[in-house]
């Protein structure tokens, strides 16, 4: 590749600045459109969650005997819900519900699991031995069920489902954390910085844990996602969010009822899950690629 | 013979095999909106398995629409002087599953294992039957040890039902995987969750007024579900069809549809003495503020809200249509004036409880609109979802301040109250208890004469409308939806299927 | 060989160990009295005792464990308390069903999913491979349960072409069994499809810009055949073991699933069984799957070890 340049009479034009490693991943992440457009869709429900007070036309908790399941109208653009409220409303308040819900969850598992598998990883023998026989054990339960029992054991609410659903995903990054610090672990340059008498912590947070980031960032995108689908399913089952506060999971739970006379109770907190589990795969997925140069 | 010849020669006798009656099995799927815990009268405590005994277990009496007392198993019954000895002849030549002859002697073995078996849940139903005697093969006496009136309407549940004593020897505490009953269908097979599957008894007392050879039914949770099923032509009948879906149904040319009001009820309970909790609650704590509360309720909206109009509002234990129910005290209208007025009386104008709700929908609503109106007198309500077995347990403990709770009903309206506010009764979770309102309860116990237990229904519920430990909000309607081929179904207000006179 | 073999097998026993201990514990901390919840709308005292007498559960903790375990290892794994039937017989009887459920489920995620992830990999960055990776994601994007409640409404009521729910065995009724079985299988599968394209994608990708595909393209062999002979062979491999653990994640997703279309199997007995707080089905359930769920795993390893003798951990 260097071979063409020495050929070049004239002068030879001084060589670009060498890029950092992120700012090349973030190149190839923005060149990836099903990543930007994923991007797009999560930011535009950030902020929609943010600034719901202001955006939303009604009081999400209002109800209206008159309006009970009125179908979409000029005042309630979403239509109305089984006690009358706007179902718009609920939906752009119902944002802050299952972002909490999937960011939370995956903050719970990233806290737990990642020092655990460095330790894991790291340490070896004996602690690696439980720690992974533990983590294993946890990944041999169904993850649903898992979620169910601790939901069931903690009670119905959005905080204790953001907790079960967390610790129920917190095997997958104890596994990936360990696995990346195996490898790492025996890389030349870790091995210079022992011999050189660097701490064991001080190798763990410098060296190792920067490695570690890049497929954890990639899972945890995707973690979010699976985090918000399963609050919609515990809420299915009556375990997440509860009425009246507003969750598009609880909101589809409700509206399972009324699926032929009421379907817009149903089509627009599905709708939005849906759109926001997508925009977090794609986002994910574009990470995936733009941080493995392999996939780029 | 060619080929052809063959063919037609086969076609022709299947046509004339299709002609002959009975060829093909009458069969009726009904789908359920649970599945039944284990099928043995002695053991069984859900609703819905009271549904499939219909089909299944003969019981000694049976109620009717006007929840009067009739004949099934017994054709006669006498009380004693005393009402202490029920006497009651038994139908001749009635037989169990089993060929075993239904006598006597098999009502009191029955009855004696309906006392006496390992975790029966009808001891205390048949509490007050002290002992059983076979006067002949065809007539048998109740002894109780005091007056008890509601006991025939026990024996047209399941302390009446009957099982063959060879099976149930034979069989012990398994019994209920394979139930030996004398009902007009007999037990073929049950996969759990999924199916239970009843073929026609031939030896029915009653045959002629069973059309169907097979009958199903079909476990299905989700009544959205349950519905589609009956639309798609999967099932015959359903049971429990979702207010909300009412509309649909009868608009429906392909199907019909029964409604008729429940024997129970649904209503917030209070705890007002089942635990320290009480005290420390102006809601248990002072009668005032349960009164503000009743006053802040609009019972029709709630109705026309909660339950799509699908029920009637109620104040008593009894719903207003039933006979039971004291025209003395009739619904109270909302009126917020006064209810301010009466927490600013109690010194506390904004009062706050937690109210324990179960995750099921329709206390999901109820608990969203009680808050909403309650908030309109100055109430500030907290719903706790709770999940069902949880909130028993918790209810049990009396750690909650308020719940959204329903029962089922039983026929006679001691059946509604006894248990849940007679002082240290096992449900009484509001814990309740006044020595006069007990007082009533028992002497109503003690008479068969309806004017007597008339006047002292009247004075309990004089007690209960004052103290307020429930405050019952409406009576739901039990729903169902058949196809139009369906004709014969009896509505009766135990929400129980009944298959004599069924046809399809 | 034989000796990573034996080291597999050999963790496979604590790490059961340490399921049961964690799903035993993790029932006895739900609140609720199962002898409560039991006992019937008329929580009659004495059947309350009575049932607190049958299941032991005035024992403390470790005594319970112990009965337990004691009839695990003689291969009894207790009574259902609701329906009162062992265990081993429910799940007998509804193994079957989830385990064609899954089969079924994996059968269209496999097709949809690796379809759409060589599809991906081939027409790399072109509208035809974000396309495909929108289809394949929706799957993943989609509450199971809420897409099975639409189904239902469209294909069930409106159309008629299918049943709304239940299950008809496979030896009664093939053509029903099919019928009640293609919608809960979809939307079982459609979000392991999702997964699977991601992986056959990528490893996709990984085999296409190797060298012996470069030497085959500058060999100049038609583009499909580097892409069906040379690169699809190599590149299914980790998809095909990723395959096997599939199943694993799909009986997480049979649990909606199955409560939605009335499927009689593992997914709905689990559910029930945790509601109604029936120890002795969810502990034995989840045991039974994890065995499963390890003992796949294990296949799975040797299976790759066995494509691939340089892996040696």
């Amino acid at each position: 590749m260097a071979t063409a340049a020495a050929t070049v009479i004239g002068t030879v034009p001084a060589a670009p600045p060498e890029a950092s490693p992120a700012r090349r991943a973030l190149r190839r992440l923005v060149r990836r459109r099903g990543a930007m457009v994923g991007l797009a869709l999560v930011v535009f429900f950030v902020l929609m969650a943010i600034l719901a007070p202001w955006i939303s036309p009604h009081d999400p908790l209002a109800t209206s005997w008159s309006m009970v399941r009125k179908a979409p109208s000029a005042g309630y653009w979403f239509g109305t819900d089984e006690i009358g409220r706007d179902v718009l409303s609920r939906v752009i308040w119902g944002a802050r519900a299952s972002l909490l819900a999937g960011v939370v969850s995956v903050c719970i598992s990233l806290l737990v699991g990642v020092p655990v598998g460095l330790v894991a990883g790291y340490l070896g023998r004996w602690p690696d031995m439980i720690i992974s026989r533990i983590a294993d054990a946890m990944l041999a339960c169904p993850f649903l069920i898992l979620a169910i029992a601790l939901a069931a054991f903690l009670g119905p609410s959005l905080t204790n489902a953001m907790i079960a659903i967390g610790i129920a995903a917190t095997p997958v990054f104890i596994r990936l954390t360990r696995a990346q610090v195996l490898a790492v672990k025996v890389e030349d340059y870790v091995e210079a910085a022992r011999a050189v008498g660097n701490s064991h912590l001080r190798i763990a947070l410098r060296h190792i844990l920067p490695n570690v980031v890049a497929p954890l960032i990639v899972q945890a995108t995707l973690a979010i996602a699976a985090a918000i689908i399963a609050e919609a399913s515990l809420s299915f089952l009556g375990l997440g969010q509860q009425p009246p506060a507003p969750s598009w999971g609880s909101m589809l739970n409700t509206a399972k009822n009324y699926v032929e006379n009421a379907p817009w109770m149903a089509v627009w907190p599905g709708v939005s899950i849906f759109l926001l589990v997508l925009s977090f795969n794609l986002l994910g997925d574009g990470l995936r690629d733009a941080l493995d140069p392999r996939h780029g | 013979m060619t080929l052809t010849a063959r063919a037609i020669r086969f076609c022709l006798a299947l046509v004339l095999a299709a002609m002959l009656p009975n060829a093909y099995a009458q069969v009726l799927r009904i789908g359920l909106a649970e599945d039944p815990d284990v099928l043995d009268p002695t053991l069984a405590r859900t609703f819905v398995g009271r549904v499939v005994f219909a089909g299944l277990c003969d019981k000694l009496v049976d109620i009717d629409e006007h929840l009067k007392i009739v004949p099934q198993l017994a054709t006669s019954w006498q009380w004693s002087a005393d009402n202490k000895t029920l006497t009651m002849k038994i139908r001749p030549g009635v037989t169990f599953h089993d060929g075993e002859k239904l006598d006597a002697e098999a009502v009191k073995y029955n009855i004696e294992r309906h006392k006496t078996m390992a975790g029966s849940n009808r001891k205390g139903e048949l509490a007050l039957v002290t002992s059983v005697d076979v006067v002949d093969p065809l007539t048998v006496r109740l002894n109780l040890s005091k007056p008890f009136a509601p006991l025939l309407a026990q024996l047209a549940d399941r302390a009446g039902m009957m099982v063959s004593p060879k099976a149930a020897k034979a069989e012990g505490d398994k019994f209920g995987a394979h139930p030996v009953c004398s009902g007009p269908f007999k037990f073929v097979e049950r996969v759990a969750q999924d199916r239970i599957v009843l073929e026609r008894f031939a030896n029915y007392w009653d045959k002629g007024a069973i059309h169907f050879d097979k009958v199903i039914y079909l476990p299905i949770v989700d009544s959205t579900v349950r519905l589609a099923n009956l639309k798609s032509g999967q099932l015959d009948l359903i049971e429990r069809v979702a207010p909300s879906d009412m509309a649909q149904v009868k608009s429906d040319s392909k199907l019909k549809s029964a409604a008729i009001v429940e024997l129970g009820y649904q209503g917030l309970t209070i705890n007002v003495g089942k635990s320290g909790e009480a005290q420390k609650n102006p809601l248990g704590k002072d009668p005032r503020v349960r009164e503000a509360l009743e006053l802040a309720l609009d019972r029709d909206a709630i109705v026309q809200v909660a339950m799509d109009g699908e029920a009637v509002p109620g104040n008593q234990w009894v719903s207003p249509d039933n006979t039971w129910y004291v025209k003395s005290h009739p619904i109270p209208k909302r009126n917020v004036a006064r209810a301010k007025q009466l927490l600013a009386q109690a010194g506390v104008p904004n009062p706050s409880f937690t109210l324990m709700t179960p995750t099921t929908s329709d206390a999901q609503r109820v608990a969203q609109v009680v808050q909403a109106m309650a908030k309109d007198a100055g109430f500030d309500v907290k719903i706790q979802s709770t999940e069902f077995s949880t909130s028993l347990n918790m209810a049990d403990k009396g750690d909650f301040e308020a719940y959204v709770l329903a029962w089922s009903g039983r026929a006679d309206p001691d059946g509604n109250v006894f248990s849940h506010l007679a002082c240290k009764q096992p449900i009484n979770y509001a814990g309740y208890c006044n020595a006069d309102f007990d007082k009533d309860l028992a002497d109503s116990r003690t008479t068969s004469d309806a004017a007597q237990r008339e006047k002292f229904f009247t004075d309990a519920v004089d007690h209960e409308a004052k103290d307020r430990p429930i405050i019952y909000l409406y009576h739901r309607k039990w729903l169902w939806a058949f196809t139009n081929k369906i004709t014969g179904f009896r509505v009766v207000p135990d929400g129980m299927i009944r298959l004599q006179g069924l046809k399809g | 060989m034989s000796r990573f073999l034996v080291r597999r097998l050999a963790a496979i026993v604590p790490t059961l160990f340490f399921v049961s201990i964690l799903i035993f514990g993790l029932q006895q901390l739900l609140p609720g009295d199962p002898a409560i919840a039991m006992a019937g709308e008329e929580r009659d005292p004495s059947v309350i005792a009575y049932l607190r007498g049958k299941f032991h559960l005035d024992e403390p903790l470790p005594v319970r464990y112990g009965y337990w375990l004691k009839g695990v290892l003689h291969g009894d794994l207790g009574d259902s308390v609701r329906i009162q039937r062992p265990v081993t017989e429910l799940i007998v009887e509804k193994l079957p069903v989830t385990i064609e459920l899954a089969l079924l489920a994996m059968a269209i995620a496999l097709t949809i999913g690796i379809t759409a992830g060589i599809v991906s990999a081939v027409f790399k960055n072109s509208p035809l491979d974000y396309a495909a990776n929108v289809f394949a994601l929706w799957g993943l994007s989609t509450p199971n349960f809420w897409l099975g409640i639409l189904l239902i409404l469209l294909f069930a009521v409106k159309l008629g072409w299918l049943p709304a729910s239940g299950y008809v065995s496979p030896f009664e009724d093939l053509k029903q069994n099919l019928a009640s079985m293609i919608m809960p299988a979809f939307v079982l599968g459609n979000a392991f499809a999702a997964v699977l394209m991601r992986h056959t994608r990528s490893a996709m990708l990984q085999v296409l810009s190797s060298d012996y595909v470069r030497t085959a393209r500058a060999k100049g062999l038609d583009e499909r055949v580097v892409v069906l002979r040379h690169a699809l062979r190599n590149a299914l491999t980790p998809v095909i073991t990723l395959g096997a653990l599939g199943l694993g994640e799909l009986l997480s997703g049979a649990v909606l699933t199955e409560q939605v279309f009335s499927i009689p199997g593992f997914g709905k007995l689990i559910v029930d069984a945790v509601f109604n707080r029936d120890y002795s089905v969810v502990q034995g359930v989840v045991l039974f799957t994890a065995t499963v769920y390890l003992s796949l795993n294990l296949l799975a390893d040797i299976a790759y070890f066995l494509v691939n003798p340089r892996m040696r951990t």
